[in-house]
Order: C-alpha cells, then sequence, then structure tokens
C-alpha cells in the first residue's frame, strides 16, 4: 500500500475536519496577497491625485479659479495664471490631429485592408517602433532637424503667401506652436494607426462580402462597410492618441520655444502645461512658485484624465496583446 | 468628355487606395527619417570614450556620458525589481481571483493610469519620496518608473494569463492541488513567455522615459552608484542637457548617446516581440 | 448469441447486441456504500439561480464502476463534478445536499475541497497534460504539489507504479524525459490517469473520457477500467449506451425535466436495467426512441 494511501487511511478523517491544517492558509494568505496587489492600483490612483491636490493647496487658495483664465505668468511679482499654458496645449495637441488623423488612418486603412500580407507585419512593425522612439531623441531630432526645416522653408513661405491669415502672421523664428504641433504629430501617429488597424481588422469579413456582392469597389467597401461599422472604436483611437499629445513634455519642451502668452500666430513660441512645468521646475525657488507649478500639473492630469475615460469608454473591449503598443 | 459614373467611382477607388498607400509610406518615412538622422549623426560620434569616460567641464573636448549610464542601469534595475512583480501580481489578481465589478474597476483604472503623464508622476513621486527623504535619489528615480511600469505590466500580465486554458487549471485542482500553487506551479509557467515579453516592452518604455527623472533624479555630472544618497544621471537626462545647452561638442555627444539609447529601446523591443512570435 | 467485442470491435460499436461482459451483481446495499463507496443524498445544484441537478439520489458501490449516462444536458457532468467538488469552482454556481465519502459528508462547508480532490479523483473528457511538463513531472505533480516533501525515490516508485496501472508503462519508460505534448491521443488520456493515480484516490471519475479519442483507443481505455476497477471505486459519465452497458457495473439514467434541471429518474444492476428497464423513460433513451 502506498504511503499516501496510509496516511489518509490514519488521518484523512483528522485532516478533512481541520481545513486549515491542509493548507487552505496558503489559500487564504495568496487571496490577501493578491487582492492587495489588485487593490494597489487602485491606491495609487487615488494617492496621486490626493497628492497633487495637496502640494497645489497653496496655489489653489492663492488664486482662486482665476488662475484658469489668468495670462500672467510672472515669479518675481508672484503672480502666476495658466491661460496660455492650457491654450498651448490644447493647441498644439489640435494641430498634431489635425496633421497626424489623415495619415493615421490612410496607413490604417492601407495595412488592414489593402496591403499585401507579406508587406503588412513589417510595416506595423516599423510603425510600432517609431511609438518606441524616446521623447527625448524625437526632442534633439526636432532642435536640430526640424525646427531649422519649419524655419525656412516652411514657415518662410507659409508666411510670405498666406501672412494675411493671423495664424500664419509673424516672423519665422521656427521654434513655437507649429513645430511643436508638428512633433506632436510625429508622436501620436503610430498609436492612432496601431489602434485603428485592430479595430478595422476586427469588422468580420461578412460585412465586406455583402458590400463586394452589392458590386461595390475596394474603397466603397473601405468608406462604405468598414469604416461606418468601428465608427466608435476610431474615434476612440483618435482620443487616445489625443490623451497621448495632451500630456507629451520633452519633445515638445525642446521645440516650443518658451513664449507664454495667447496669440494666434502658430509660428510664435508657446508653452504647453507639461512644457511649463519642466522647463521651470528646477527654477522654483519658493513655495508658492512650486505650489502654482503643481497646480498646472493638476490641471494637465485632470484634462488627460479626462480624455482618456472618454476614449477608454469608447474603445473597452479593443483588446491590446503586450506586442503592440500599450497607450 | 462625359465621364460615366462607373469611370468615376473606378477613379475615386484608385485615387483613395492610392493616397492610403502613400500615407502609409510617409509614417513609416518618418521613422526611417528620424532614424536615419540620428545614426548620422551619431554614428561618427560613437567611440568607447563615450562608454568609460566621464563628462567634461563645458567646452572642452572629450569625455563620456559613462555615469549616465551606469545611472540608467541602476535607476531601470530598482524599478524592474519594484514594478515587474507588483504589475504581474496585480496582473494575477485580475486574471485569477477578481470579482466581476471589483475586477472592472481595477482593470479601468489601470487602463486610465497608463495615459497619466509620465511628468504628472514625476511631480507625484518628487512631493511622496523626494521631499520626505530630504534629497533627490536613484530610489526615488526607480519608483517614479515603476509607477509607470505598473498599469502596463498589469494588464498585459492578465491577457498573459487569461490565454492559459482553464483545462489546465482544472487539471491541477482536480489533483488535490491548492489554488495558490496552481497558480505558481502551472499557470504561471504556461504563460511565462507572455510575461516575459510584457516585462521587457515595460522596461523598454521606462527606459526612455525622462520627465519624472528630472523631479526624481535630477542629474549628476558625477558617478553615482548610491541609490538612496543623493542626485544620479541617466542617458536621457544627459541627452537633454546636452541638447539643450550651446556647447557643440556635448551636441555631439548627445546624438552619439542617442543613438545608443535608440538602440538599446529597439533591441529590447525587438526580442520581446520575436519572444511571442516563436510560441 | 453474444458477440466478442474485442475480436469485432465494429460489432460493439454498431451495437448488434449489447454483451455484457461479468456475472450479475447483487444490487448495492447502502451499508456497503456508506462504509466504503460513496453516498449522494438529496444533491442539488445551480448555476446562478439555473438549477442543474434536482434531488439526485445515488449509491456508488466501492471497487466497483459506476456508469451515469442519459441524453446531452441531463446534468450527468454537473453531478460528476459535485463528487469531487469541481463545481464549486465555476463562479457563482451552488450546491446542496450530502455526498457521503465512507460515511464523511464531503460537501460540508467545515470541509476543505483541496482534501477531498486528494481522495477523489478526475479524468477529464479531453486530455489535459501540463504542456511545460515531462511526462515524468505530469505523473508526479500531484505528488509534489501538495506541499509534502517527498523522496526523489519514492517519486520515481510512485511513477512507474501509476504508469504500469495505467497501462502506459511500457510505451513511456524510454520517454520520461520527453514533453507530455508527444503522445498520441490515446497515451496523453492514460498520462492523465496515471496523473490522477499517483496521488492515490479512493474514487475515480471520468468524465466521458473516451469521447475524445479513436475507437482503438477508447477499448484500450476500457479494458485498464476494468482492470482498475480491482483496486479503486469509478464513477464514469458517458453518452455513449454501449460503452455503459461493456464495463460498468451498475448504472445510473438521467434526463433532463421540463425546467431543464436533471433528475435521476432509474438507478440499479447494468444488466437489469439494460435488459428490463424499471422506467419507460429509460426504455425509450436505450433503444434510442429518443436522446
Amino acid at each position: 500500500m502506498g504511503a499516501n494511501k496510509k496516511a489518509q487511511a490514519a488521518g484523512a478523517c483528522l485532516a478533512m475536519r481541520r481545513p486549515w491544517r491542509t493548507g487552505n492558509t496558503g489559500d487564504a494568505i495568496a487571496r490577501v496577497i493578491a487582492v492587495g496587489l489588485g487593490l494597489s492600483v487602485l491606491a495609487l490612483a487615488g494617492l496621486l491625485i490626493y497628492e497633487l491636490i495637496d502640494k497645489s493647496w497653496q496655489s489653489i487658495t492663492e488664486f482662486g479659479p482665476g488662475f484658469i483664465t489668468s495670462t500672467t505668468w510672472d515669479p518675481v511679482a508672484r503672480e502666476f495664471g495658466a491661460a496660455p499654458a492650457i491654450y498651448g496645449t490644447i493647441i498644439s495637441s489640435l494641430i498634431a490631429l489635425v496633421l497626424a488623423v489623415p495619415v493615421s488612418l490612410g496607413a490604417a486603412i492601407f495595412l488592414s485592408e489593402i496591403a499585401p500580407p507579406w508587406l503588412r507585419n513589417p510595416f506595423s512593425f516599423l510603425v510600432e517602433m517609431l511609438a518606441a522612439l524616446p521623447s527625448v531623441v524625437l526632442g534633439l531630432w526636432g532642435i536640430y532637424i526640424l525646427v531649422p526645416w519649419v524655419r525656412d522653408p516652411v514657415e518662410k513661405s507659409l508666411g510670405s503667401h498666406l501672412g494675411f491669415i493671423p495664424i500664419f502672421d509673424g516672423p519665422p523664428f521656427g521654434f513655437g506652436m507649429l513645430a511643436a504641433g508638428l512633433i506632436l504629430a510625429i508622436m501620436v501617429l503610430p498609436i492612432i494607426t496601431a489602434i485603428s488597424r485592430d479595430v478595422m481588422l476586427a469588422v468580420p469579413s461578412s460585412q465586406r462580402e455583402a458590400m463586394l456582392a452589392l458590386g461595390a469597389t475596394r474603397w466603397e467597401v473601405i468608406s462604405g462597410a468598414v469604416l461606418p461599422y468601428c465608427r466608435s472604436g476610431l474615434v476612440g483611437a483618435v482620443i487616445l492618441g489625443l490623451g497621448r499629445a495632451l500630456g507629451e513634455t520633452m519633445a515638445v519642451t525642446m521645440v516650443i520655444g518658451k513664449g507664454y502668452n495667447i496669440t494666434a500666430s502658430l509660428f510664435q513660441p508657446a508653452s504647453t502645461a507639461a512644457s511649463a512645468v519642466a522647463s521651470e521646475f528646477n527654477e522654483a525657488t519658493y513655495d508658492l512658485y512650486v505650489s502654482a507649478l503643481v497646480e498646472l500639473a493638476l490641471i494637465l492630469l485632470a484634462i488627460t484624465l479626462l480624455v482618456n475615460m472618454i476614449a477608454r469608454l469608447l474603445v473597452w473591449r479593443i483588446a491590446r496583446s503586450p506586442g503592440v503598443i500599450r497607450e | 468628355m462625359i465621364i460615366s459614373a462607373y469611370q468615376r467611382r473606378r477613379a475615386t477607388n484608385a485615387l483613395m487606395l492610392g493616397l492610403c498607400a502613400v500615407f502609409a509610406f510617409l509614417a513609416v518615412g518618418v521613422l526611417v527619417l528620424i532614424l536615419g538622422f540620428v545614426l548620422a549623426k551619431g554614428i561618427g560620434s560613437l567611440n568607447i570614450d563615450l562608454f568609460t569616460e566621464m563628462p567634461v567641464p563645458e567646452g572642452e573636448p572629450g569625455g563620456g556620458v559613462a555615469n549616465s549610464m551606469v545611472g540608467s542601469l541602476i535607476i531601470i534595475g530598482i524599478a524592474a525589481v519594484i514594478g515587474i512583480p507588483v504589475g504581474i501580481g496585480a496582473g494575477i489578481f485580475l486574471s485569477e481571483y477578481a470579482g466581476h465589478r471589483l475586477g472592472d474597476v481595477v482593470r479601468f483604472t489601470a487602463d486610465v493610469l497608463t495615459g497619466v503623464p509620465s511628468i504628472v508622476i514625476g511631480i507625484f513621486v518628487y512631493g511622496l519620496v523626494v521631499l520626505r527623504m530630504g534629497n533627490f535619489s536613484a530610489l526615488a528615480a526607480g519608483i517614479a518608473l515603476a509607477i509607470i511600469m505598473l498599469p502596463i505590466m498589469a494588464r498585459s500580465s492578465e491577457e498573459m494569463l487569461r490565454l492559459v486554458p482553464h483545462s489546465q487549471r482544472e487539471a491541477a485542482l482536480a489533483l488535490g492541488i491548492s489554488r495558490w500553487r496552481t497558480i505558481l506551479s502551472v499557470v504561471i509557467p504556461a504563460a511565462q513567455r507572455g510575461l516575459l515579453t510584457g516585462a521587457l516592452l515595460a522596461v523598454a518604455r521606462a527606459a526612455g522615459e525622462t520627465a519624472p527623472l528630472m523631479f526624481t533624479a535630477l542629474g549628476n555630472r558625477f558617478l553615482s552608484l548610491s541609490i538612496t544618497g543623493g542626485p544620479i544621471d541617466a542617458l536621457p537626462l544627459r541627452i537633454y542637457r546636452y541638447a539643450t545647452g550651446p556647447y557643440s561638442e556635448q551636441h555631439e555627444q548627445a546624438w552619439a548617446a542617442s543613438c545608443v539609447l535608440i538602440l538599446t529601446v529597439f533591441v529590447i523591443s525587438l526580442a520581446a516581440r520575436l519572444l511571442l512570435r516563436r510560441r | 448469441m453474444t458477440i466478442d467485442y474485442r475480436h469485432q470491435p465494429e460489432a460493439a460499436i454498431m451495437g448488434y447486441e449489447m454483451r455484457i461482459e461479468h456475472e450479475p451483481e447483487a444490487p448495492v446495499s447502502e451499508a456497503e456504500a456508506l462504509a466504503a463507496g460513496m453516498v449522494i443524498r438529496d444533491l442539488n445544484a445551480w448555476y446562478e439561480s439555473c438549477q442543474a441537478l434536482r434531488d439526485v439520489n445515488l449509491l456508488v458501490a466501492p471497487k466497483r464502476i459506476t456508469a451515469v449516462i442519459g441524453p446531452s444536458g441531463c446534468g450527468k457532468s454537473t453531478l460528476i463534478r459535485c463528487l469531487n467538488r469541481m463545481h464549486e469552482v465555476v463562479p457563482k454556481a451552488r450546491a446542496t445536499g450530502q455526498v457521503l465519502l465512507r460515511g464523511e459528508d464531503i460537501c460540508a462547508p467545515s470541509v476543505d475541497p483541496v482534501a477531498v480532490r486528494r481522495r477523489v479523483g478526475m479524468v477529464f473528457q479531453k486530455p489535459n497534460p501540463f504542456p511545460t511538463m515531462s511526462v515524468f513531472d505530469n505523473v508526479a505533480a500531484g505528488l509534489r504539489l501538495n506541499g509534502l516533501f517527498v523522496r526523489r525515490s519514492q517519486t520515481v516508485e510512485t511513477v512507474e507504479r501509476s504508469l504500469r496501472q495505467a497501462a502506459l508503462w511500457d510505451e513511456v519508460k524510454d520517454k520520461l524525459n520527453r514533453p507530455a505534448t508527444e503522445l498520441s491521443g490515446g497515451q496523453q488520456q492514460r498520462l492523465c490517469i496515471a496523473r490522477a493515480l499517483a496521488v492515490e484516490p479512493e474514487v475515480v471519475l471520468m468524465d466521458e473520457p473516451c469521447s475524445a479519442l479513436d475507437p482503438v483507443a477508447t477499448l484500450k481505455i476500457e479494458d485498464l477500467m476494468r482492470e482498475l476497477a480491482k483496486e479503486y471505486t469509478i464513477v464514469i459519465v458517458t453518452h455513449n449506451m454501449q460503452q455503459a452497458a461493456r464495463v460498468s457495473d451498475y448504472t445510473a439514467v438521467m434526463m433532463m425535466a421540463e425546467d431543464r434541471a436533471g433528475e435521476m429518474i432509474e438507478f440499479g444492476n447494468t444488466r437489469e436495467l439494460f435488459t428490463k428497464p424499471k422506467d419507460k423513460r429509460t426504455e425509450d433513451y436505450i433503444t434510442g426512441r429518443f436522446g
């Protein structure tokens, strides 16, 4: 008779009446640890919000809601206002979307509907590698390659031919809103492309077949059957891209110049909330200064959280494997 | 000349499809452009000194970024030690233990956390750790990067664990193996390749982050091996300082360092993808 | 005239004549089942709010083979999964009633299901060896993963014994370190049987163990079952009536009631049940009028 059976015959009855003896404590402990780790995610989110509010409280109480509308940023006079930074954040992200969304959608359509299978994988891989580029390297490239190009020929020709339009009015600095928008476009391109491609691939082929059977051209199948079907997913992809653009720091800081005012001209140096915090944090010498910068970060967090939540609710069930961008 | 509706449709078709192809090549072209420039500008300055020498005073030729590379390794090491186990643990919670409602809340929170700007995380850790400790440190920087890695690891681990077929768990449970041992000895080994991939990608992401390091590690001209003792340098930080400074020798080193950083991040990402594909 | 199915397996599959392999058994005595087998009393089971089993009462005779048959969806698998408390692994599933193993109620809340499953083993419909482990490690998995320290020599001994009991030893003795996934389907199922036997359970539950296998492999496993019944109590769920008739000593018939809950309509001696069923529904099912 095996050892196990002997032990069972002798002690089995007892063992079963005392579940804690049989290693059930192991399960209990494991459950506590697992739940704890899961809750740590929630705790992290809560702590994040609490800490930011706490460190910006001084500025919140000092300036009140006027902080959002004031355009003054004067460390010497101890007066701070976030309006230009918020304006810069929104405008630069909008420029990024205007430039990136058509290209991303086109590339996504190409990757999911048009490209032959042997081309699909390497292309997708390259697009995703673009997402893996560190922001600071992109910024370095931005300073020495992109900005000179923007200054001349882009801004020069835009200014001379279309200078009557306010957004193209002004001396061509190079560093400024336009360059920031361009570099943000490059950064959000891979995200929107990858998610849109996944969303389109998930459209059942029966939809395409139905359209084809009606005698549609390839493009009509795409625009008539595929795109409408995954409309909300595409919108979600764009909003996720927006979320990424809003929070992007390094590359933007390096090419946006350091202007702090609200102007229509895209050629002017500007600031985003992220770039303002990044540029000035290490120079903030007194508490109110730091607090104002933290409040800026808090506003940025609020905007990004809102945008991301909306996007998630739209793209909720698009499962992404870790081999692709996680965002 | 009157064009029939049919011909118009065909023309539109060709035009739009062509446009999509152009855009796709544009997207890839941008990547090639950037990579090409960085490599072209950086390769020339890539020499052994970069890896072995410390930075020299402004304006002087020579020197390297050895302290930055060492610093980056230390910081990423700390981040990995904290972030990967906690992330996988949260993933285990989501996949094996979570009830419907709590699981959805945690999952949603993790997804939203992945979108928090890294600069905000940097400020968070500045307040949480740096102010309390009284000094900048590699530990604070590691914690910041770990916080960035956590939600990514949690979601990717959860998905990899879910891929393990339920019949495996049942087979183990039916043998009288307790739940936690089933997870540890059956589920995790079955998912190990996917978990490793997730970890590599999270590390690749953290390696390229700069903003959080500005408020936690600060940067240091000299070599520092201390975890809690004081400011420490990191490769992305040094690239930033050199790139925004006026000295051309530093610009050259910034390009070379960027080459190293890009190649490292790409190699890790590539390894992760190959790992996943070889299954 | 009876057909020896061993030499003409097609006959068995076609069901020309159901040959009862062994001598007629006396009906199960409750005392015997209580002492050394299993007694199921008033078992009810639900998946969320949907009832899957209603008032099932069954006696499982020790060291005999009891078959549970019935049309699909009648709750056979649910019943068998209640016997080793695998039913509660499904979220929001619950069960009431008593399942007595050697007289002790294993469904009582104070009893640890992990301990129950060591004494009541299970073989699943689709072979599920652990793909990351070798043949040897698969068989040893139950031993190693219970936290008790087992000496290497004892493990080797147990693995060999289990593989011999599962009639697999000769085929895999040179391949013990190969991954388990290299074996054929029938071999994998026998590997799963060996794995279940390695922890020395008292009862072995088999949930349609042959339904994923080819006829030749099926017959091998049926032979195996008869050998195993000399030492273990076996409960097998099968949708194949011929198999139940060939292999089992006692048979329980289940049917789905109108509200989709499963009920046991008849239970008894296999030979009697198949030749002189008491319930009309049983007769209809056996003769193929429905189900």
